[in-house]
């Protein structure tokens, strides 16, 4: 058995018992990576020497208080989208290829407090901007329940990463499915939390009002220790929350008597495939042999959210990537006369297809003459959108339905076509209009491939979606199942 | 509003500051034109007396003392500048 199918927990109890050391925790992950990191290419970058010496350091440091923390020691994985000071952030892009962060984000600033060594910084969709990892500016990533199969995406070097066992844990960040949909589809517990709980000081900006990072874990217990450690305000960023964190591991009681579920219609029509339709069925039914009870409900605008959020999150990619223009950091065209054409080529050479797509929608809702129409438009639905969950809510703990309309799509075959793929986060995206927190856990399988459950709840009470995730969790045995690599 | 054309796309590509050949531009035409149709869905929604959402919790103005801190140091700052000189960035002739 791999150590890494013990819980974060168990490992901390293995190393406070100095049955296990800490450089065992970082061997194992790089043997492991050397196992099977050619079939599933879930990084960008390795940090060997420095995960390696870090680790002895510690060994030593064993008995000190410091080594209490229970993520001391633990090896994690980071989205190459996230900066780490010292160690290359590429955001999967040409543009950033040699970039070397000379600050570390606040998320990062905590994990060290806590202890965590850094293994790598897993692949991306290049600016978080795709579904299936394949628009990765160096190399694709596979699934590892089936190598033909995406990871999903934007984050789907984090989630393969935990699913292939390569690490414990990981970070991704997701701005409009973009921790959910690869953790469903790598059959893992991937959270997007309420937005402004987490910093995003460090997080390379795609759009800044929908982005944040969150966990991704094997268990919804390890996903509640990693989420305590990165939450809360950040003097940073002035859009994180000064609400008081709380001690998420307490709301993980197994009770969900009484608990009341809603189930939006929109989730389960005909755009959602029959084996998806069964398995969250058949997971409400667990839930209410629980003592929870479910009801139908709606969320009206749901239909308008793919066409919102596209508009509203490539205007603001379209500001935000306005700063990559090769003269400051990143790539700079050897090509270049005068500064205009050192800006058009630099941007031209060094962005992939999505990314200038996007920033061509964007620029163009965003001109002279559009904007009311599109960039306003976009955001008075996006008002819409938030009603239509906190009405449910005023009567509802949670909404649950699929993360994803189907279980992992093949490689290649959404890729030439930019609606078909965008469709993909037809369930994921209201949740980020809404600013809502959103987790996706595993809920079955359909011809070997996972599927994913989304549990939403109200603004910062990831402690009642926590509750009802590890409940279900408890209650069956998804989570326990492991690619066969 | 609807569509776009091939000279809006070339338009557009210039204010992003990307440069786009003749191949692009006619894919890029086709793709932002079904994007763009798609947003034409939003037409049907009722927004009348609607106010926009551009962040969705209530912060505003978040302050803070005005305290100055240490920068970072010019040669960490300057360290992935394609381009340097006397610390300084440099960059290709603006005025021809």
């Amino acid at each position: 058995m791999s150590l890494f199918e013990h819980k974060i927990s168990e490992l901390h109890e293995f190393v406070h018992k100095k049955e296990v050391k800490i450089s065992e925790l970082v061997d194992e992950s790089f043997k492991r990576i050397g196992e099977v990191e050619e079939k599933v290419q879930a990084f960008l970058t390795l940090d060997e020497e420095n995960a390696r010496a870090k680790a002895k350091q510690f060994d030593d440091k064993m008995g000190t208080e410091e080594a209490n923390n229970p993520l001391f020691g633990l090896p994690i994985g980071i989205k190459d989208n996230i900066v780490t000071k010292g160690l290359r952030t590429t955001c999967a892009s040409k543009i950033l290829e040699n970039f070397d962060p000379i600050y570390d984000a606040t998320v990062m600033k905590k994990l060290h407090n806590s202890g965590t060594i850094t293994i790598g910084k897993l692949n991306m969709d290049e600016f978080a901007m795709g579904s299936s990892t394949e628009n990765s500016g160096f190399h694709k990533t596979y699934n590892p329940w089936n190598l033909d199969a995406v990871p999903g995406g934007s984050s789907g070097g984090s989630a393969a990463a935990v699913a292939a066992g390569e690490v414990p844990f990981s970070l991704g960040s997701d701005t409009g499915g973009s921790i959910r949909q690869p953790a469903a589809f790598c059959g893992v517990v991937g959270l997007k939390p309420t937005y402004g709980l987490v910093s995003r000081f460090g997080l390379v900006a795609f759009a800044s009002s929908f982005d944040q990072i969150g966990p991704i874990t094997r268990t919804v217990e390890d996903n509640a220790y990693l989420l305590q450690t990165i939450a809360g305000v950040d003097p940073h960023d002035s859009t994180s929350v000064n609400v008081e964190v709380p001690n998420y591991l307490h709301a993980l009681t197994g009770d969900v008597k009484g608990l009341k579920i809603a189930v939006p219609k929109e989730y389960l029509n005909e755009g959602v495939s029959p084996e998806v339709r069964e398995s969250v069925l058949a997971s409400l039914k667990v839930l209410e042999g629980l003592g929870a009870t479910w009801e139908e409900v709606s969320l009206p605008h749901s239909k308008y959210g793919i066409a919102a959020y596209y508009l509203l999150s490539s205007s603001e990619a379209s500001s935000n990537l306005s700063r990559f223009d090769g003269v400051r950091y990143g790539y700079r065209t050897p090509n270049a006369k005068n500064l205009m054409e050192l800006y058009k080529k630099t941007r031209s050479e060094g962005f992939g297809e999505e990314v200038k797509r996007r920033i061509m929608l964007g620029t163009f809702a965003l001109s002279s003459g559009y904007y009311d129409a599109y960039y306003k438009k976009a955001q008075q639905v996006r008002t819409l959108i938030k009603k239509d969950f906190e009405d449910v809510f005023a009567k509802y703990d949670v909404i649950i339905g699929p993360t994803t309309p189907t279980p992992a799509f093949k490689i290649g075959e959404k890729i030439d076509d930019p609606l078909t793929m965008y469709a993909e986060d037809l369930l994921t995206i209201p949740v980020n209009l809404a600013g809502v927190p959103g987790i996706s856990i595993p809920c079955g399988f359909a011809n070997g491939l996972p599927i994913g459950l989304q549990i939403i709840g109200k603004h910062f009470d990831e402690g009642t979606v926590y509750r009802v995730a590890h409940a279900f969790e408890q209650a069956t045995n998804y989570h326990t199942q492991k690619p066969q690599l | 509003m609807s569509g776009i054309s091939k000279e809006q796309v070339y338009h557009v590509a210039n204010l992003a500051r990307l440069e786009i050949n003749d191949q692009e531009a006619e894919k890029f035409t086709k793709q932002l034109d079904d994007i763009i149709n798609l947003a034409e869905l939003l037409n049907e929604a009722d927004t009348s007396n609607i106010k926009p959402t551009s962040h969705v919790l209530n912060i505003q103005n978040v302050m803070r003392e005005d305290v100055a801190e240490q920068g970072l140091p010019r040669e960490e700052v300057l360290k992935n500048v394609p381009d340097h000189k006397d610390g300084q960035i440099r960059v290709p002739s603006i005025i021809e």
